[in-house]
């Protein structure tokens, strides 16, 4: 399967017939969710009507966190089994994650201040997603430092994985952080349990923002694909001219 | 051993030669300390108050300094090739060239902290703690920056991304680091944060030279 999927026209094949399906479930998930949420689920009982942005930054947040984590598995299958494919997957989600985590941020910060009464508060989450963005931008900084694409797709394979085993680190160290110096914990979504009337937009919306995710790669990967392939003809041609 | 040895030796003369950046990563991060106390006031309760991040924000970042060089020089005139072929396997050569790179930064900054600490007005008690930790806690900085180092060998602007890399991925240390020389000065223990700080130098000790070493060798082909 693995294998099958190495050789780039198949996976673009693949690609060509997940896009339409993908991109059903982005425009129902998020369309239905958002409507939902933004528009007929009811305001909480304590923070009114400024609860809807939830339905934006809870699944910004978790799309942040599991573009991460894809993005991981793409580069750990493109170093031990030289993935040509799986190493441009992992490129075309990185601004993706970067896209949701920084929704996640100024979010979190729109809803900071009427809650808080600050545009940024150094909650523990909050914090956590912030250095999170900061690795995706890291990792993207890393492959447009090299000219060569081979170069450049490894060493930001290395990257992510060790961003990706320091990440829980840096998480628990950012919650101990947290507790340390700030004893009263602001609100959070265990506390009281979540209402069905909120849950589903935003499951609902979650698995939307999946569906864009998943469309959002169709596209990119074939985009990356194409310029491989424009790049190995420009070399040729020039190649060939030299000869001729 | 001996190989391992030769190669520390050998970047410890260039450590501390004229050409070295020992000297001048010392005087960063004296100046990057005196500078908190012009830019926030001499209020003594505030500089104590600051002190232990103050000294730990400036040494992460005194860290980063001459980190780009640390595989840059040896790869222009050919040396990490030869380093490559030698019988050590290229994980070695790498912590040895990193524990170089940590006596001639880590070491001598945390042996410089306590006096900057003094005229940062922290408390007595807190002072030896802070330099356990920063001894603890900067060989992780070499580490996890060796592997920043390393993946961005012939890199464009190498230089400014090492930093970029690096920091986000130090923060634990940061955090541990601080936590510690907190602690001892609120009176509390600071053995919890040190045995911390201990756990991430492990697990680093163990893991960075396969990433360094794996990205060396991306460099080399």
């Amino acid at each position: 399967m693995l294998h099958a999927l190495a050789n780039p026209a198949r996976f673009l094949r693949l690609m060509a017939a997940i896009r339409p399906w993908a991109a059903g479930v982005a425009v129902l998930g998020l369309g239905v969710g958002l409507a939902w949420g933004l528009l007929y689920s009811p305001p909480d009982y304590q923070q009114g009507e400024t609860v809807r942005i939830m339905y934006i930054h809870v699944p910004a947040a978790w799309m942040g966190m599991f573009i991460y984590a894809a993005m991981a598995v793409a580069s750990a299958t493109a170093l031990i089994w030289r993935h040509p494919v799986a190493e441009l997957v992992a490129k075309a989600s990185a601004p993706a994650g970067a896209a949701f985590t920084l929704i996640c941020l100024i979010t979190g910060s729109l809803w900071g201040k009427p809650m808080w009464g600050a545009w940024w508060v150094w909650d523990a989450r909050l914090t956590s997603m912030l250095i999170l963005f900061f690795l995706y931008l890291g990792y993207i900084a890393l492959w447009e430092a090299f000219d060569d694409p081979a170069r450049a797709g490894r060493a930001a394979a290395i990257l992510a994985l060790v961003g990706a085993i320091n990440l829980p680190i840096i998480k628990f160290s950012v919650d101990w952080w947290n507790t340390m110096h700030q004893p009263a914990s602001v609100l959070t979504l265990e506390g009281p349990k979540i209402h069905p009337d909120i849950l589903w937009p935003l499951l609902i919306t979650a698995i939307g923002a999946k569906g864009y995710y998943v469309w959002l790669l169709t596209v990119r990967v074939r985009a990356e694909i194409l310029k491989r392939q424009a790049r190995i003809l420009r070399f040729a041609a020039a190649t060939d001219r030299r000869a001729g | 051993m001996s190989a391992f040895l030769a190669i520390v030796a050998r970047d410890l003369r260039l450590g501390f030669g004229a050409q070295g950046a020992m000297l001048t990563t010392l005087l960063f991060f004296v100046l990057a300390v005196s500078l908190f106390p012009l830019g926030v006031g001499p209020e003594p309760q505030i500089l104590a108050r600051i002190a232990a991040g103050v000294i730990w924000v400036a040494a992460l970042l005194a860290a980063m300094l001459s980190l780009d060089r640390l595989f840059q020089t040896d790869q222009e005139d050919g040396t990490l090739d030869l380093l490559a072929q030698a019988p050590l396997p290229l994980g070695l050569v790498a912590l040895a060239k990193t524990l170089a790179h940590w006596l001639t930064t880590g070491l001598p900054l945390s042996l410089i902290a306590p006096l900057l600490a003094i005229l940062l007005q922290m408390e007595a008690d807190a002072i030896p703690v802070l330099l356990a930790a920063l001894l603890l806690g900067t060989p992780s900085l070499s580490l996890i920056g060796a592997i920043g180092a390393a993946l961005t060998l012939g890199a464009k602007r190498g230089a400014v991304l090492v930093p970029l890399l690096t920091l986000p991925l130090v923060i634990p240390v940061l955090i541990f680091g601080v936590g510690a020389v907190e602690a001892a000065a609120y009176g509390l223990s600071a053995g919890p944060h040190l045995l911390l700080l201990g756990a991430f130098l492990a697990g680093a000790l163990a893991l960075s030279p396969f990433a360094i070493a794996a990205a060396v060798r991306l460099a080399l082909e």
